[in-house]
């Protein structure tokens, strides 16, 4: 397995750098190297933030990620600052409510999805966001295991919110499913 | 060996677990970021194993309250960034010239002043060794691995009470707050050392008299019945003042010297890749892991290149350093500062190589790619 | 019990003689200290002295307690640490005006909030006495000193106001004129479960007193006579007169938890 480098981009309050951890918790469960690592502005809501999560069978020394494997931009201010440290064939997970300016001849892998809509309208809680983004990374990029992934969310999250979150990360796989059946349906 | 749990940790939350395998049960502190996460880990830890935690008016208080508990008997520490480091150096003072063993974690921050309080620096590597007046000496630590904080926190703890001196433990916001594999280790298998109590009866006892063959004197506790008197002034053996002038050289001679004459046991580093190193990178704490990065590079390129990487940064390893400049072409020193362990480097290996440095100071951990494009373009 | 019998009991004779000028009062209120403590037949080996940086703060040199003389103003700083890792300790800190009320200020505020169990004695010159006379926040204003050539601009602290509104639990004032005042009053402060603050107003006739001509030290110690009145007198005296008296006696006592027994709670609810 090759570094695998993980950017987790949006605002303060949405949870993206417990997401980080997750992740990073699910990857040394699965028996990898991992170093999560975060950058915050002084306001605890509403700045920008950006969690990050490198993951290797090797040892990792340097610790930061220059051009990450996989974007995910949950709001248009973090998609601007952050689109261009993504590698050229990478993958980019943006929320639907992101305008996107992907050239048409670029290897980019876009998915453009509604996870801020469906943790805040279809779950009916938005602090669930941060695990509807987790599930549409796992089921894009299979780079740790369902199962690390589900105790790595059970350990980390609240007492008696544990159905809740695990419900968030099954609509985030599904919003992936269903994104790759359109997909296939117009490929046809 | 098998069953020791392997956990995901941040570095300033292995800061504490580490401090508490080695002993600590008293912490006082003041909020200030990036080191915040010590006092709320300790906050919500030590009450519940007998410990104390106290977050105190101000950093100095901090300092002092920390001081006060290990005279009572305590393994105390404090955590700070940079202007609050400024503003222990009082109290560091303090507990060299009274021997009073304690730890001081300063995980850096960009400065001078405010500067940039949630990025990383390492300018304060100068002011750990020279923060406090007066001539001295001082041991700091620098890890940089999450789980190297974990051992190397306990092991300042060691030091501290092995040496009867207080003990800086330098971080820097990479390392503060990136999470990372650790092994917890099973706390059995940890040596841990506890400063030697006097045996004898009060009113014989000379609280700074070292007995033969032992490095520093014997520390009472406050409320043994012993009824010592310290202070920070300079004193005798008795631990009362005194302005006698081949008194006050015996002591200061004596405190510098307990450290600087047992570098063989205080000093520790990592070499990596030195073998048929012709150059030689010096760095510590986060930038060392960029160096490594660079270096796994340049060696895939045919570079024969290495690092050689002080955990111990004060006292310097000045004998290895030295021996690094007899056999290689160049030594560089990475930093992020613009060349302060430079010049400790230049001093001890100048005579006998060239010595580079290269340093940022912009906020942002160097990176591979900068130490390479420094290396072959120079 | 003979002052002489005193010594021998409390005292680390071989640090004798103390480096005070003759006439300062800091010996009134030192033999008071030790008086009380005799009173109150504590153990010296669980009693600890904790001084900062000032003259009054070189007797923790000279009492056969557990002694720990700290740096410039942070003797209730560290006399925390002590109390907090080590509450059986009966704490007691010496502290003068500047000591207490410049450089070590916040540490009052902060020790007095907390009530915790440390008894505080500030031995009140008015003065920096051992750098040479220079203003303090208990300086009078108008007076003078080696820095207030021209006379004190500031105006002076009332510092058992503050430390009552910052939360002492025992708050008292006296002179070396009314010395047994003084031995009641640490008697009483010690006995407090809590922060205990006792003002003790004292002379020093080598900086304040020439610098404002106030005569020898016997001069000094009637003139405290003159401008205090207990407490429970002053309280009847009309709002004019008030102004030129100052009030000793106990001004506050209070019970509220103390720090460290509200901490041994904590851990024993785990």
């Amino acid at each position: 397995m090759k570094y695998r480098e993980f950017r987790l981009t949006g605002s303060g309050g949405q949870g993206l750098i417990l997401a980080g951890i997750i992740l990073a918790e699910a990857a040394l469960l699965d028996g990898k190297n991992v170093i999560q690592s975060q950058a915050y502005g002084p306001e605890a809501r509403g700045g920008a933030s950006k969690a990050e999560v490198i993951i290797s069978d090797k040892e990792i020394n340097y610790p930061k990620i220059e051009e990450c494997d996989l974007l995910l931009a949950l709001t248009q201010k973090a998609y601007d600052k952050y689109i261009n440290t993504l590698k050229a064939d990478g993958i980019l997970i943006a929320d639907d409510s992101v305008k996107l300016d992907i050239d048409s001849n670029s290897d980019i892998k876009v998915y453009s999805l509604p996870i801020l809509a469906t943790a805040s309208e279809k779950i009916g809680k938005p602090m669930v966001t941060n695990m509807v983004a987790l599930g549409t990374i796992l089921a894009i990029t299979d780079v740790v295991s369902q199962e690390s992934l589900e105790n790595a969310v059970l350990s980390r999250v609240p007492k008696g919110t544990e159905s809740l979150n695990k419900q968030a990360l099954v609509e985030g796989i599904n919003l992936v499913k269903k994104e790759k059946r359109i997909d296939s349906y117009e490929t046809c | 060996m098998a069953d020791r749990k392997v956990v995901l940790m941040q570095g300033n939350e292995a800061c504490v677990e580490g401090a508490i395998i080695a002993g600590m049960r008293f912490y006082a502190g003041y909020p200030i970021t990036p080191s915040t996460e010590i006092a709320e880990i300790s906050a919500a830890k030590l009450p519940r194993i007998g410990g104390m935690f106290i977050q105190m008016e101000d950093e100095i208080a901090s300092i002092s309250a920390v001081i006060g508990a290990s005279l009572a008997g305590k393994k105390a520490m404090t955590a700070t960034s940079g202007p609050g480091f400024s503003l222990k150096q009082e109290g560091i003072g303090y507990a060299i010239i009274a021997e009073v063993p304690c730890v001081i974690v300063n995980v850096q921050r960009g400065g001078p002043s405010t500067g940039m309080p949630t990025a990383p620096a390492q300018g304060d590597v100068m002011q750990a060794r020279w923060g406090t007046h007066g001539e001295h000496s001082i041991i700091t630590l620098y890890p940089s691995t999450v789980k190297e904080v974990l051992y190397t926190t306990i092991r300042a703890f060691n030091l501290a009470e092995k040496y009867r001196t207080p003990v800086i433990l330098l971080m820097d916001e990479v390392i503060g707050h990136m999470r990372e594999k650790v092994e917890l280790p099973n706390p059995s298998d940890i040596e841990i050392y506890n400063r030697k109590k006097p045996t004898c009866k009060p009113n014989e006892y000379m609280p700074y008299r070292v007995k033969n063959g032992d490095i520093v004197p014997e520390m009472a506790s406050i409320g043994d019945g012993y009824r010592w008197h310290v202070t920070g002034l300079v004193h005798d053996e008795t631990g009362f003042p005194t302005n006698d002038s081949n008194i006050a050289e015996t002591l200061i001679k004596r405190l510098v010297g307990k450290i600087e004459n047992n570098l063989d046991d205080i000093v520790q580093y990592e070499e990596y890749k030195l073998d048929d190193a012709d150059e030689v990178i010096i760095a510590y704490g986060s930038t060392a892991r960029s160096v490594k990065a660079a270096i796994d590079i340049l060696r895939s390129k045919g570079k024969k290149i290495g690092l050689f990487r002080p955990i111990t940064i004060w006292p310097s390893p000045k004998k290895q350093i030295k021996e690094l400049a007899e056999k290689v072409n160049r030594i560089t020193v990475i930093e992020m500062n613009l060349g302060q362990y430079y010049l400790e480097v230049d001093r001890i290996a100048g005579k006998y190589t060239e010595v580079a440095k290269f340093g940022r100071v912009n906020g942002e951990l160097i990176s591979p790619k900068d130490i390479i494009s420094f290396l072959e373009e120079g | 019990m003979l002052v002489s019998q005193l010594i021998d009991k409390y005292f680390r004779t071989d640090r004798l003689p103390h480096i005070w000028c003759p006439g300062c009062g800091n010996g009134i209120v030192l033999r008071a200290i030790v008086k009380a403590i005799d009173n109150l037949g504590l153990n010296k080996d669980e009693v600890c002295v904790v001084s900062g940086i000032g003259c009054s703060s070189r007797a923790s040199g000279y009492l056969d307690f557990n002694t720990v003389h700290t740096t410039h103003g942070r003797a209730l700083a560290f006399a925390t640490g002590i109390k907090l890792s080590n509450s059986k300790l009966h704490v007691i800190v010496i502290t003068g005006d500047g000591d207490c009320a410049a450089i070590g200020g916040n540490h009052l505020i902060h020790a007095a909030r907390r009530n915790i169990d440390i008894t505080t004695i500030v031995f009140n010159n008015n003065i920096y006495g051992m750098t040479g006379g220079q203003y303090s926040p208990t300086t009078p204003t108008g007076s003078t000193g080696t820095t207030a050539p021209y006379g004190n601009l500031d105006y002076n602290f009332d510092l058992c106001h503050l430390a009552k509104s910052a939360g002492a639990t025992y708050v008292s004032r006296s002179t070396v004129y009314a010395a047994n005042m003084i031995i009641k009053q640490v008697e009483e402060g010690i006995k407090n479960r809590g922060f205990s603050f006792i003002e003790t107003l004292t002379t020093c006739p080598t900086y304040y007193g020439r610098k404002n001509k106030l005569g020898n030290a016997v001069d000094m110690i009637n003139h405290l006579k003159e401008i205090t009145v207990n407490i429970s007198a002053y309280e009847k005296l009309p709002e004019e007169e008030r102004k030129e008296k100052i009030p000793i006696g106990v001004l506050y006592r209070t019970i509220r938890p103390e720090y460290t027994e509200r901490y041994e709670e904590l851990m024993k609810s785990f």
